[in-house]
């Protein structure tokens, strides 16, 4: 009886085993690829930051504004259209109240509108302070993707819309934003033969304009640290073109150095403590660099044709610059230290101002090309040459901090009949579509942008 | 205790045989057998033919109905030798098999779908099919319509067929859709693996039973900050795509598909 059950389970095992043992039909896994996508800009909703009605008081009697909740929405909003890569929807279409929506957004409503992301939060008025809270959601996902908080004086209010601005951007996009940045410039007012020239600085969106310098004297180039906010510029002292340090968070200015046959301001080194500069000596234009501790000058370059417009790469283990030596003005690359000189440019026309990007594989120029003016990019060894844009004037190229967006000056004749005169600043994107006119209060020139604010 | 002996080896048998048959080198077909192949030279159009497009799916029916006639004007399908099956077939199956035979012998005249469809396969046995899918794609096109209007083909034939994969023509369609779908986030490096794979579970309708990102790890290395951006816009794009465009049949191929989003064609332009 115990043999019979034992030789069952043994039958029942082997049948087991056999049908484990039947071959099943696999089909293999079918791979898609997808390759291609589209560049439009990402829909989003900015939902007016919610506010209760006490704090709501408070910030009127300090910032004379109804409700500051919905002034930051609003600087976000401006900001990300700006940017080009995000269409903010509007906000007539919202379904949900901006206090629920902070809470827990009902997805289905943002869905309905179209919105693939969105940003909620709510201010608050804590010890005199102004507290921002925000949060961003993945609409499709219906989840929660970052929730930060900021605490600040009130009257610092934009800047919070900024780093709001940022945190989003580079929270959607890969990359560090560029929003809680400045731009410091030179205002031109008079006409072209008596220009009068000043330093100004304001926010990237233009707000917070500031005057630096009233007047009396010419200013050029004005160039921001990589690091802090130092500025350094060119101002023509007794008619002798002399370069200023310029503290920008505490006012403080002190001379570098009278430099004669200095055309252009220097620019900093990657680190903040040096600064690279082309000066004319003996008649002969030629690349130097200082050091800012102990004012040591170095002599990078020494050749007979005219060298200008040095920038080094952001490791600072290369240069930048033009030069004329092949007889027409063209892009050069070398090493930090002068060696292995390399030309880059090759296209037909001049090609000036190069600026080594910040995230270092590209480097933007200004190019001359049958009467016009164009502003373009190309890699680090010369391939790839994109023109952005074309116009009858326009030079001085600066990149943002993420090396996304280049700003730079154009002078356009003020009527239809080619007279008159006006410069203004543009900037454009990489993709060479987002061409925007930054506002200003007077005409400007020789535009640069500092790193963020924030860091 | 012989007996024992004689059923334990009839078994280990019985299993070898089952083992050797199932394995592919051994299902293959003689190669000595040159069976007919006929190529149809399709005249290429200016326009893409989308077959999910409803004008389009008539104008292939337009076209399959005239191309009847040719098939029936071909010389009489050869019949194939019997093969080795590469899978033990389940007594149902065996059955309904021997049934074809037999109605192939006794009504040559009918075969018309089904003898094309043997011929097609025929065809994938012999060709790289994805060499050759660019010449018999709109043949696949008709097959599958085909198949799906006549009650003849079960589902365990059609668990049978073996694609390699998507027609051309369904895999452009899907891809065009994706395609709209996907807002590529333009801050990415451009010197960086941006290839992220996303695994699927599909229902028949094309809508998402479940979705999963194959290189998950590669989120949370150092410096790959940009991959968790990447990834997290290609689940956006196919949520905002689904339903998917997937074929109206052979649900049991593409139930579970991936996608390959890769950006770095579009970035570098």
């Amino acid at each position: 009886m115990q043999e019979k059950c034992w030789k069952d389970k043994m039958l029942f095992r082997y049948l087991l085993l056999l049908i484990l043992l039947l071959p099943i039909k696999a089909f293999a896994l079918i791979e898609v690829d997808i390759t291609r996508g589209n560049l439009s800009p990402l829909p989003i909703a900015v939902s007016p930051l919610s506010i209760d009605e006490e704090s709501k008081k408070n910030f009127k009697k300090i910032l004379k504004k109804n409700n500051i909740g919905s002034e930051i929405s609003i600087v976000v909003e401006n900001n990300l259209k700006q940017s080009g890569l995000f269409n903010p929807l509007n906000k007539d279409a919202f379904l949900q109240k901006p206090d629920i929506a902070n809470l827990k957004p009902r997805f289905e409503d943002w869905n309905l509108i179209k919105a693939q992301a969105l940003v909620t939060g709510k201010v608050t008025f804590v010890d005199e302070k102004l507290r921002v809270e925000f949060r961003l959601w993945d609409v499709l996902a219906g989840k929660e993707m970052m929730a930060l908080a900021f605490t600040t004086v009130p009257s610092n209010w934009r800047r919070v819309g900024h780093i709001i601005t940022d945190k989003v951007y580079e929270r959607l996009t890969g990359e560090k934003g560029y929003f809680d940045t400045r731009i410091i410039y030179v205002a031109e007012e008079g006409p072209k033969v008596r220009r009068i020239k000043k330093l100004a600085i304001m926010d990237q969106d233009g707000f917070n304009n500031k005057f630096l310098t009233l007047g009396n004297e010419l200013v050029l180039t004005p160039r921001f640290s990589p690091t802090n906010q130092m500025v350094t510029y060119l101002s023509y002292f007794k008619n002798l073109p002399r370069v200023y340090l310029l503290d920008i968070e505490t006012g403080m200015q002190e001379v570098v150095g009278d430099f004669p046959g200095m055309t252009f301001a220097p620019r900093f080194s990657p680190d903040g403590k040096k600064i690279i500069m082309s000066f004319a000596q003996d008649g002969n234009s030629d690349i130097y660099t200082m050091d800012l501790e102990n004012r040591i000058v170095e002599r990078i370059t020494n050749h007979p044709s005219i060298d200008t417009s040095p920038s080094f790469s952001p490791n600072g283990k290369y240069i930048c610059f033009n030069s004329d030596r092949s007889g027409y003005q063209q892009i050069y690359v070398m090493d930090s230290n002068g060696k292995n000189v390399k030309r880059i440019s090759f296209g037909n026309g001049l090609y000036g101002t190069p600026v080594w990007s910040p995230r270092g594989d590209l480097i933007a120029f200004t190019k001359l090309h049958r009467g016009k003016f164009y502003i373009g990019v190309m890699r680090t060894d010369g391939t790839g040459e994109r023109l952005l844009t074309e116009n009858f004037y326009q030079e001085a190229p600066s990149w943002s901090p993420n090396g996304r967006v280049l700003i730079f000056y154009r002078e356009t004749k003020t009527n239809s009949k080619g007279e008159g005169f006006s410069a203004k600043l543009w900037s454009i994107d990489l993709t060479g579509y987002n061409e925007k006119l930054v506002e200003t209060k007077t005409d400007a020139s020789d535009p640069s942008w500092s790193s963020l604010l924030s860091n | 205790m012989n007996r024992s002996i004689f059923v334990s080896s009839g078994l280990h048998i019985l299993m070898v045989i089952v083992t050797a048959m199932s394995l592919p080198f051994l299902s293959k077909k003689p190669l000595d057998l040159p069976p007919i192949i006929s190529v149809e030279l399709i005249q290429i159009t200016d326009q893409t033919s989308i077959p999910f497009a409803p004008k389009a799916k008539k104008i292939i029916e337009k076209i399959k109905e005239k191309e009847k006639k040719l098939v029936s004007e071909q010389a009489p399908p050869k019949i194939v030798k019997k093969q080795k099956p590469d899978a033990v077939p389940l007594p149902d199956e065996k059955i309904e098999k021997v049934k074809k035979i037999k109605d192939k012998k006794q009504n040559p005249e009918k075969v018309d779908n089904e003898v094309k469809q043997v011929s097609e396969f025929e065809k994938d046995n012999l060709f790289d099919p994805n060499n050759i899918a660019a010449l018999i794609d709109k043949s696949k096109i008709e097959v599958a319509e085909t198949k799906q209007k006549t009650d003849k083909v079960t589902q365990e034939q059609d668990k049978k067929i073996d694609f390699a994969g998507l027609t051309l023509s369904e895999e452009d369609a899907l891809k065009a859709q994706i395609f709209g779908c996907w807002s590529i986030p333009l801050g990415l490096p451009y010197n960086e693996n941006l290839l992220v794979r996303i695994k699927l579970q599909l229902k028949p309708d094309g809508t998402i039973i479940k979705s999963e990102i194959l290189d998950h790890a590669r989120m949370n290395k150092p410096g790959q900050g940009f991959y968790k951006v990447l990834a997290e816009s290609a689940l956006r794009a196919i949520k905002l795509c689904q339903p998917l465009r997937v074929p109206s049949s052979g649900y049991e191929k593409w139930k579970d598909l991936q996608l390959n989003f890769d950006a770095r064609e579009m970035l570098e332009g």
